[in-house]
């Protein structure tokens, strides 16, 4: 991340600021202390009561049996049996996990190697390159719920574009109902918007590459292609951590979408529905739904950390 | 938008270099991905300009017999968007600015000043804007049922139900990825500014207000840009948190246009449509902004 950032033009290059370890809070005056301690105190208050208080709420309650309706005092402690019943009977949880990886697999393949082919095409002296990218960074700013409509008009079976286009008119394809392939269609819609994201990190990441290096190796005799494989790509490495944890991040909370086609059912099952399904559909179960969140928090903190420690490992050693 | 398309239909050669068939191939590959990736949005709008019964007799795909912009202001009565745009105005703007508020203190605070605990703070913010927000909303929810407020601020008479609660879980997430980009860009900022500022007498919160927010310009600008559209762009927090229908933003509220809307497709894209403007225009018009925010910090999903 840090280094994909611009240094911003206005101020001079001095490098990060020297650590300072004498100039402590114990230097401040009273009231510039109580100031600084609101700056800090009130924003983290506010971010860790709504957000990492519930996290743990949600870590707690995954071990409970629980309507959510009631009180607390309703709240009967089971340990780990919503878990038990997830993974042996709970028929919709091993399709969402399915349908969970697909989603990760296929964000992974397709907008991942898109966007780097795009990127690499545009990384040049080039006319209308600016055009270019805004059609292709233009689906970034739809959310995914319209997207959801969008696409609909593509995909559905009376008069659809896909089908028209494919002369399938007499016997279309329901690309939304089927469940043997509904997925997918939404899949191409989600990658569609994903694409120019990722193209995006790419062309950043390309432009921070020292041209000196490419140079050496075209002196060296390397062609343009290994050149890229062999330098430009493995100096990019901070740049493919930033992509591998946002496309999983972004196939973990896979959502939108998917309820505004069917509200996540028939093919469309994802572990995010199953959790909101508690709250919103008709399943109460508070418990079932808690321990899914966990099972996705689980399975996020193993990107979160090791890009934490990436980033900021570094921070520690300047 | 279509006006930018129709411009690069032959490339036109670069005058120092000379046109290799390589670089053709390159334009027209280009062109290709482009309007694949137009295909969609210009389907709507095609779609939305012409009238049910054109299309419930010739099909979507053929040619227009006419083109007309009833179905945008049919799908703007029927759909109350008027209100629901207001709705999103009232979420959108205070999360909006709060949101820059607390992160840039939070970022001024851990860049300024070497705490012991900066990079656990720092840290805490960092991951919290990672995690998937299904990790958060079920007991986000029923704590909002638990936390009371004045009628006044919600009918329900606690956080459920009302913009506020919406508002404040916005702060709360998106602080998250702010207060990262921020602090990375205060860091460049020389030391001995505010040192001078201090020595001279300023107080802390003169050193943040008028010495280190406006050196923060650009990246504030960039950030604001890209908040409002994914503000504007939520879909799950609304949702889950707002159950009567008449407070919800116009993202969420689509889903009851659907119903309003029954089979008319040209009206649901005329809708939809409508929905998507504002983000459009802002990207359009901030581009830069939009790209420079999204390059600085790069996590979101």
């Amino acid at each position: 991340m840090t280094a994909l950032q611009e240094k911003p033009k206005a101020v001079a290059p001095s490098g990060p600021p020297p650590r300072r370890r004498g100039k402590r809070a114990t230097a401040l005056a009273g009231t510039d202390k109580l100031v600084l301690g609101l700056m800090l105190g009130i924003p983290t208050i506010v971010h860790v009561l709504f957000v990492w208080i519930p996290t743990l709420g949600s870590i707690g309650l995954s071990f409970s049996r629980w309507n959510g309706i009631g009180g607390f005092e309703d709240i009967e402690w089971i340990g780990v049996d919503n878990y038990v019943e997830i993974f042996t009977e709970y028929p919709r949880f091993w399709p969402a996990v399915q349908h969970n990886l697909i989603w990760l697999a296929f964000l992974l393949i397709v907008p991942t190697c898109a966007g780097l082919l795009l990127a690499v095409l545009l990384d040049r002296e080039l006319k209308f390159s600016r055009i270019y990218q805004s059609a292709l960074y233009m689906p970034m700013v739809l959310s995914l719920a319209l997207i959801g409509f969008i696409w609909q008009l593509i995909y559905t079976p009376d008069g659809g574009l896909l089908n028209s286009l494919l002369g399938l008119s007499d016997k279309p394809v329901d690309w939304i109902g089927d469940s043997d392939i509904n997925l997918y269609a939404v899949l191409v819609a989600a990658a569609w918007r994903h694409t120019g994201y990722i193209m995006l990190l790419y062309l950043a990441g390309l432009k921070s590459v020292d041209p000196a290096l490419k140079e050496a190796a075209a002196l060296d005799g390397a062609s343009s292609v290994q050149t890229f494989f062999r330098v430009t790509f493995p100096v990019m490495k901070p740049v493919n951590i930033v992509v591998a944890v946002v496309t999983v991040i972004e196939a973990l909370r896979a959502f939108d979408i998917v309820y505004v086609i069917n509200k996540g059912r028939n093919g469309l099952e994802l572990l995010s529905v199953l959790v909101t399904d508690n709250i919103i559909g008709e399943a109460s179960r508070i418990g079932r739904g808690s321990a899914v969140a966990v099972i996705l928090l689980t399975i996020s903190l193993g990107v979160i950390i090791p890009y934490l420690y990436q980033t900021f490992s570094k921070e520690n050693r300047s | 938008m279509t006006a930018m398309l129709q411009r690069p239909s032959a490339p036109v050669p670069a005058q120092k270099r000379p046109v290799t068939p390589a670089r053709i191939a390159l334009h027209v590959f280009l062109i290709l991905t482009c309007l694949m990736t137009l295909a969609p949005l210009l389907w709507a709008v095609y779609a939305s300009l012409r009238t049910y019964d054109d299309t419930s007799v010739n099909g979507y795909f053929s040619v227009a017999k006419s083109l007309t912009f009833e179905n945008f202001a049919k799908a703007w009565e029927i759909g109350d968007l008027p209100h629901f745009y207001w709705n999103t105005f009232l979420i959108t703007i205070p999360a909006l600015i709060i949101t820059l508020l607390l992160s840039s203190m939070v970022a001024f605070g851990v860049s300024r000043f070497s705490f012991k605990f900066n990079l656990i703070l720092l840290m805490i913010f960092t991951a919290g804007n990672l995690l998937p927000q299904q990790v958060v909303v079920t007991p986000l929810w029923r704590l909002y049922r638990m936390i009371e407020v004045p009628e006044w601020i919600s009918a329900s008479g606690s956080l459920i139900d009302s913009q506020l609660g919406v508002i404040l879980i916005h702060i709360a997430f998106q602080s998250g990825f702010c207060t990262f980009v921020l602090s990375n860009y205060m860091k460049t900022i020389p030391y001995e500014l505010t040192e001078a500022a201090r020595v001279d007498g300023a107080s802390v919160f003169r050193q943040y207000w008028q010495l280190t927010l406006p050196l923060c310009r650009p990246v504030l600008a960039a950030l604001a840009t890209l908040e409002f559209t994914w503000i504007y762009n939520d879909f799950l927090w609304a949702l889950v948190l707002i159950q009567d229908g008449d407070k919800m933003p116009v993202t969420s509220a689509l889903q009851n246009l659907k119903g309003t809307f029954f089979t008319d497709n040209n009206l649901i894209a005329a809708g939809s449509l409508l929905v998507a403007l504002p983000t459009l225009v802002v990207f359009f018009v901030l581009q830069r902004q939009f790209v420079g925010g999204l390059t600085l910090g790069s996590t979101k999903g």
